[in-house]
């Protein structure tokens, strides 16, 4: 069973994300310590919360250095959900500006409502991959997932898309490069497609 | 295209479901654990549980109990009930609430929105909104589970916490909770008018068509209902079946 260790913010719900992993078949710890990190095959960043004071969160912890160290440098499969896909950009402009991780480069941008539509994005929406994204392997496009947001990551390179969803103009609600993965929806509370998408995380 | 969502409301009172008419008359409904294993099974769209007598008894949320129906519910859920301070969001968050409604807190001190907001993000900020039509047709917000008059209007509240960086609204019209005569069309346009975030409309549930109702004219972007799907054979599948048949976008 793979070790996955989920990192504490201090902000959000982990036990969902614990929950569901276990019964994805994974072997999920909990953790807010640079040590914790060392034993994972495996790295969830989950979140709900804000920008500037999960970041700042991570930093106090000394954090954000093991994550990169532990990520960029031994190449660890990455999950960031919600939050934590957004912490992976370079800049966050929740409340000011504040840099990242900066795995990704990327923005953080509030999403700009069209007509008839409300922001925070709340609720069931398609997710269409437009890679061949390991984390969508045997699901249909188009599928529905849990969504809770104002905020919405900004690749600045195509590649690094994995899949978008309609709304607010179209967002990016996925993106990959290399080990790093991120998720704008909640896989841990969408149901059967949600934990397809974990599965495949832990099959990595 | 983004979903509406049909939301089951549990409400409990002293470890059991309960549900009443007109915040009122409460009768037992069965165990809370059951109906969330049989909600998860069904793939219903995202729960709200709702803790009636917790401000009443001047007590916090029931962790204990939060957390092991949390740990049945691979969907959203919001809870509400007892919720005072950032602590108890906090508490709430961490024993698997994705959203936490605030209630006689959001409207006694709004800055606890604020609060939550900033430290959790907006989105998991619900203010439960309850409202009850006045003989001059206007409607006016109570707190403490219905029991205490504000003398607020409804839109006021809903701006205000929009304003405080509240994520969404659930709005319950009093007069028709229970009663399974449909939602307050009147009260949730009006709503729904005010604000651009999103409102769930919750109270009066009594058909799918009544549902379609407060989607459509009212713009709600959910609808709850607890005496519907506890009391009669209709089903959130079916409602969504409903729905779509009008052309209402559903998750299948």
């Amino acid at each position: 069973m793979s070790r996955v260790a989920i990192v504490d913010t201090g902000c959000c719900n982990l036990d969902s994300i614990a929950r569901a992993i276990e019964e994805c078949g994974g072997n999920p710890f909990v953790t807010d310590h640079p040590a914790g990190l060392e034993r994972a095959a495996r790295i969830v960043l989950p979140g709900v919360g804000a920008f500037p004071e999960a970041m700042a969160r991570l930093r106090s912890c000394g954090l954000d250095v093991a994550l990169t160290e532990q990520v960029m440098g031994r190449q660890i499969p990455f999950l960031g959900i919600c939050l934590g896909m957004q912490l992976v950009a370079t800049l966050g402009t929740e409340a000011g500006e504040t840099a990242g991780l900066g795995w990704i480069d990327a923005q953080v941008r509030l999403l700009q409502a069209q007509p008839g539509e409300r922001i925070p994005h709340i609720g069931w929406n398609e997710v269409l991959p437009v890679a061949d994204c390991p984390l969508f392997k045997g699901l249909t496009p188009g599928l529905d997932f849990y969504f809770v947001h104002s905020y919405a990551l900004r690749p600045d390179r195509d590649e690094d898309v994995a899949a978008t969803t309609p709304y607010a103009g179209g967002f990016v609600s996925a993106v990959h490069r290399g080990n790093v993965f991120g998720v704008q929806f909640h896989p841990e509370k969408s149901q059967k497609a949600g934990f397809t998408v974990l599965r495949n995380f832990l099959a990595l | 295209m983004l979903k509406v969502r049909i939301m089951p409301t549990l409400l409990y009172k002293d470890v059991g479901l309960v549900k009443g008419v007109g915040f009122d008359s409460w009768r037992r409904i069965g165990s809370a654990m059951q109906t969330v294993k049989v909600y998860n099974l069904r793939q219903v769209d995202e729960l709200v549980l709702l803790d009636i007598r917790a401000t009443l008894d001047g007590r916090g949320p029931d962790l204990a109990a939060v957390d092991e129906l949390a740990d049945e519910c691979f969907m959203p859920l919001t809870v509400g009930g007892g919720v005072r301070t950032i602590d108890d969001v906090h508490a709430l968050l961490m024993v698997g609430a994705d959203k936490v409604s605030m209630n006689t807190a959001a409207i006694e001190k709004p800055e606890l929105i604020r609060e939550v907001a900033d430290r959790f993000g907006s989105q998991c900020a619900v203010v439960s909104i309850d409202a009850r039509r006045q003989s001059d047709g206007t409607y006016e917000v109570f707190t403490h589970a219905g029991t205490r008059d504000t003398g607020l209007d409804p839109v006021t509240v809903a701006r205000n916490a929009e304003r405080m960086g509240a994520g969404e609204i659930l709005l319950t019209s009093i007069d028709h909770d229970g009663a399974m005569d449909g939602y307050d069309l009147d009260l949730t346009l009006m709503v729904t008018a005010a604000v651009q975030l999103p409102v769930i409309a919750s109270g009066g549930a009594g058909t799918y068509q009544d549902m379609a109702d407060v989607l459509g004219q009212g713009h709600a972007s959910a609808v709850a209902a607890a005496s519907m799907f506890h009391f009669t054979e209709q089903t959130p599948l079916e409602a969504k079946r409903y729905l779509g048949e009008l052309g209402f976008a559903v998750r299948r």
